[in-house]
């Protein structure tokens, strides 16, 4: 199954990043592609990028907020929040673990054999504030005399578009290198801290700096497509615990916004059919655990 | 990956409703032509963005 999800996580990085003709054009996809929602943290400024971001299409709406209403306009975002709110309430942070560029970046850098070492379960909310000040407020309030904004996670924080864009594009144009100062330092060393900590942690940067990603996971409780247990089947055993990328308790916390769905704790871990994956009240479960499970055997 | 499917009871209705508001919210947006504003961004360089400039 790890090996499926790897694979579609790849086949999605292609389909997001499918521009492949950017060496000979020396600039980014400008086609009708770009009118739908990438579904997780892919900088739309990415020269192979064939959709938006939409974490970086709802900053440059709101930092614009008073020009567009002034110009009787009206883009309040509500075509951003809509698309990613229909997918958060479709699959939740299933994206996370199955459609991210990113993600996939920081498992494939967790592959390097160093010492494993745990988040504090503290760190996850800075995500959060990521979210409510850099993606929303401080864009919509702190504007400069002609009454625009900043983008301010895609220009102070975001190593996703350092990766996909900051770098290509300083590569593909070289008279971009005169302008980089301390601005895109910061943004390679933000981009080097993640990297190097995705090494010897899983997913740091979807664990605790992600605003798509703690968006998303508002949804997991009531998302159509989740994980569910069953309480009279679970054994409290902790195998859920020793697999899990994210370091949750499954059995403690069912419905954690960490949880991304990679479904390692159904398929490799539950031997007694507790886990399963629910798609609008309807349970599949994995046919070995299902099997096993067959006798309930936690105490009453 | 085999699955065995089982019914656990009724289709659940939050999350229906709530596909519902955001479908809306989408619409409004669509409406009020925000789409081509989100293409017209989308199709350019941000250069501030990316930490250029």
């Amino acid at each position: 199954m790890e090996t499926l999800r790897k694979w579609i996580q790849c086949v999605w990085t292609l389909i997001i990043n499918g521009y492949w003709a950017f060496p000979v054009s020396k600039n980014i996809y400008q086609g009708p592609l770009k009118v739908i929602c990438s579904p997780g943290l892919n900088c739309y400024s990415c020269p192979a990028a064939t959709t938006y971001c939409p974490v970086g299409a709802i900053q440059q709406l709101l930092l614009g907020i008073r020009f567009s209403l002034e110009n009787s306009t009206y883009y309040l975002g509500l075509y951003v929040a809509g698309s990613v709110g229909l997918i958060g309430t479709a699959v939740g942070r299933f994206v996370c673990g199955w459609a991210c560029p990113f993600g996939l970046y920081q498992e494939l850098l967790h592959r390097v054999p160093l010492p494993n070492h745990s988040i504090p379960k503290t760190l996850s909310y800075i995500k959060y504030v990521f979210l409510l000040l850099f993606v929303i407020l401080l864009p919509l309030l702190l504007v400069d005399q002609f009454g625009m904004g900043k983008p301010w996670f895609c220009k102070y924080v975001c190593p996703a578009g350092t990766l996909e864009a900051g770098i290509p594009m300083v590569i593909l144009m070289p008279d971009l290198r005169s302008t980089l100062g301390y601005l895109y330092l910061n943004k390679i060393v933000i981009l080097i801290g993640f990297s190097l900590w995705s090494m010897t942690a899983s997913r740091p940067f979807c664990r605790t700096a992600c605003p798509l990603g703690a968006f998303y996971g508002l949804f997991n409780r009531i998302s159509l497509v989740r994980l569910k247990l069953d309480r009279n089947r679970c054994t409290d055993c902790g195998a859920c615990h020793t697999v899990c990328p994210m370091e949750i308790r499954f059995n403690e916390q069912p419905n954690s916004a960490e949880c991304i769905n990679c479904l390692r704790c159904m398929n490799e871990a539950c031997r007694f059919g507790a886990i399963s994956l629910d798609i609008a009240g309807y349970s599949f479960y994995p046919a070995q655990g299902r099997q096993d499970g067959r006798n309930p055997v936690r105490p009453r | 990956m085999s699955k065995q499917k089982t019914r656990r009871g009724s289709v659940r209705m939050t999350p229906l409703f709530i596909l519902l508001f955001f479908l809306l919210c989408w619409l409004v947006g669509l409406t009020t032509g925000e789409p081509g504003r989100v293409l017209e961004q989308a199709k350019s360089i941000c250069l501030e963005c990316i930490g250029i400039g």
